[in-house]
């Protein structure tokens, strides 16, 4: 039984139908990439995967739950699997370590001298054990997405959602972010990203999906998809990065 | 034919005024702070509820105090509500009016300050598991109040001016003790300059105090 596990996902915006029909499954400790042009459904996807989208037809389960709409199954849902963005979205009046603090804290009802704990253990983990009292607009792009991963971290998910989060940065601080998730990987955890990083692509994830107007349109091992893209449409997706 | 300024007169009456600042303090102090947290459920009620009666029953509030002259919200809860059983001494009516009126104001205020708030803000919050009050609580509130400090603060010293219409139903705030003093020595104009500028002077103190209470409670940067 995958982690994660999609079947004939269905998802419209009004009449703009932008999932076609995913099937899909996660295992545990597995690192994915979905990769594809701009509107091909890839962010919807995994915004589907967090309960973020409601969908209309299929069925997305997380270790057997159902990911449904209900508030409480939500919030179940949501403390299993994190979810980083491309805008950071770390909270603006709130302290580097006070941003990873919270959710424990309010959430999990933990006491705050072992939230603190916890925030300076996973900020270590992002290298940046020194930012603990750092306001986000005191950070970097790097940086405060570095926040954004030990904010989810925090919460010790099964697995974490990463969407687009290099996209905002500049391209000498994308390296830094790649680096924590590299490392996260190697840890064995989990990872759904949407990405534009091809070479991380290759070299950190088990497997690449290419999609493409609203399906899976190619799935394989790295090596073989890049090497070897078997259909017109992701021959010329991975031409025109170059 | 020039005025011959005499404000001994009016000196004469130093507790009067002195009273009517109270007055009215008090009312722009507990009519205010009420008002505004009213406020706050108001905006939270409209946006984030998710309950329908509930938003309709807060928009048809605002909408009620916002048509209607505040005098009349005052002389309705204060000569119309006896008529119900409802008793109320002349303060109590105006305080009740002020919040009531301060309240509706500030929910529109709050509301704009939260729905410029990011929507990724909101997400992260529901992405950690949050509750849509835990969001509104810890993440959305204080970015919202920063952004509309300023307006809320112009608010504040609007009612307080419009406090002054609470001398209509004898609240013993500073324009009743104008009218009050000025019936007596028939002084008008030194009455009125000085209560002029016991309201300037009240004003400017209203936005610095907002100005500190916002630099401690919701621009402070307090690290943990």
């Amino acid at each position: 039984m995958p982690l994660i596990a999609i079947e004939g996902l269905h998802k419209r915006f009004g009449s703009n139908e932008v999932l076609k029909g995913i099937d899909l499954g996660i295992e545990a400790g597995e690192v994915v990439a979905i990769i594809g042009k701009s509107g091909s459904g890839k962010s919807t996807l995994l915004r589907c995967m967090n309960g973020l989208e409601a969908y209309q037809a299929g069925k997305i389960t997380v270790e057997g739950t159902p990911v449904t709409q209900d508030e409480t199954d939500l919030r179940h849902l949501r403390l299993r699997v994190g979810m980083i963005f491309q805008q950071f979205n770390l909270f603006p009046h709130l302290t580097a370590g006070r941003n990873v603090m919270l959710a424990p804290m309010i959430v999990k009802g933990t006491a705050e001298a072992e939230a603190r704990t916890i925030a300076a253990k996973v900020l270590e983990r992002v290298g940046l054990g020194q930012k603990f009292d750092a306001f986000p607009d005191q950070l970097s792009g790097g940086q405060q997405q570095r926040v954004a991963i030990a904010r989810a971290l925090a919460m010790e998910p099964r697995a974490l959602l990463c969407d687009e989060i290099t996209s905002a940065l500049d391209p000498e601080l994308v390296n830094e972010v790649l680096q924590v998730v590299k490392g996260l990987a190697q840890d064995g955890m989990t990872l759904a990203m949407v990405t534009h990083e091809m070479r991380f692509a290759r070299d950190v994830c088990d497997r690449v999906i290419f999609m493409h107007l609203g399906k899976v349109h190619e799935i394989g091992p790295p090596s073989e998809v890049f090497s070897n893209p078997r259909t017109p449409e992701l021959q010329q997706f991975l031409g025109q990065l170059h | 034919m020039a005025y011959q300024f005499d404000f001994v007169d009016v000196f004469k009456y130093t507790d009067v005024l002195a009273k009517g600042i109270a007055f009215t303090v008090t009312l722009i102090g507990v009519g205010g702070t009420l008002g505004i947290a009213v406020g706050i459920f108001g905006a939270w009620a409209r946006g984030y509820s998710r309950m329908k009666w509930l938003d309709w029953t807060v928009g048809a509030y605002v909408e009620l105090v916002r048509n209607t002259p505040f005098l009349i919200q005052l002389f309705f809860i204060f000569f119309g509500l006896p008529s119900l059983g409802v008793k109320l001494t002349e303060l109590q009516a105006a305080l009740i009016a002020m919040v009531f009126n301060l309240g509706a104001y500030s929910t529109e205020i709050i509301r704009a300050g939260i729905e410029a708030v990011p929507r990724g803000q909101l997400e992260a919050g529901a992405s950690l598991a949050m509750s849509r009050l835990q969001v509104f609580k810890h993440v959305v509130l204080r970015p919202a109040l920063q952004k509309i400090w300023p307006a809320l603060t112009s608010q504040l010293v609007i009612v307080m001016f419009g406090s002054a219409v609470c001398s209509q139903i004898a609240v013993e705030e500073l324009t009743f003790a104008a009218n009050f003093i000025q019936s007596r020595n028939f002084r008008a104009f030194e009455v009125y300059f000085i209560a002029t500028g016991l309201y300037l002077v009240l004003a400017i103190l209203l936005r610095q105090g907002m100005r500190g209470l916002g630099n401690w409670l919701v621009f402070g940067r307090r690290s943990p």
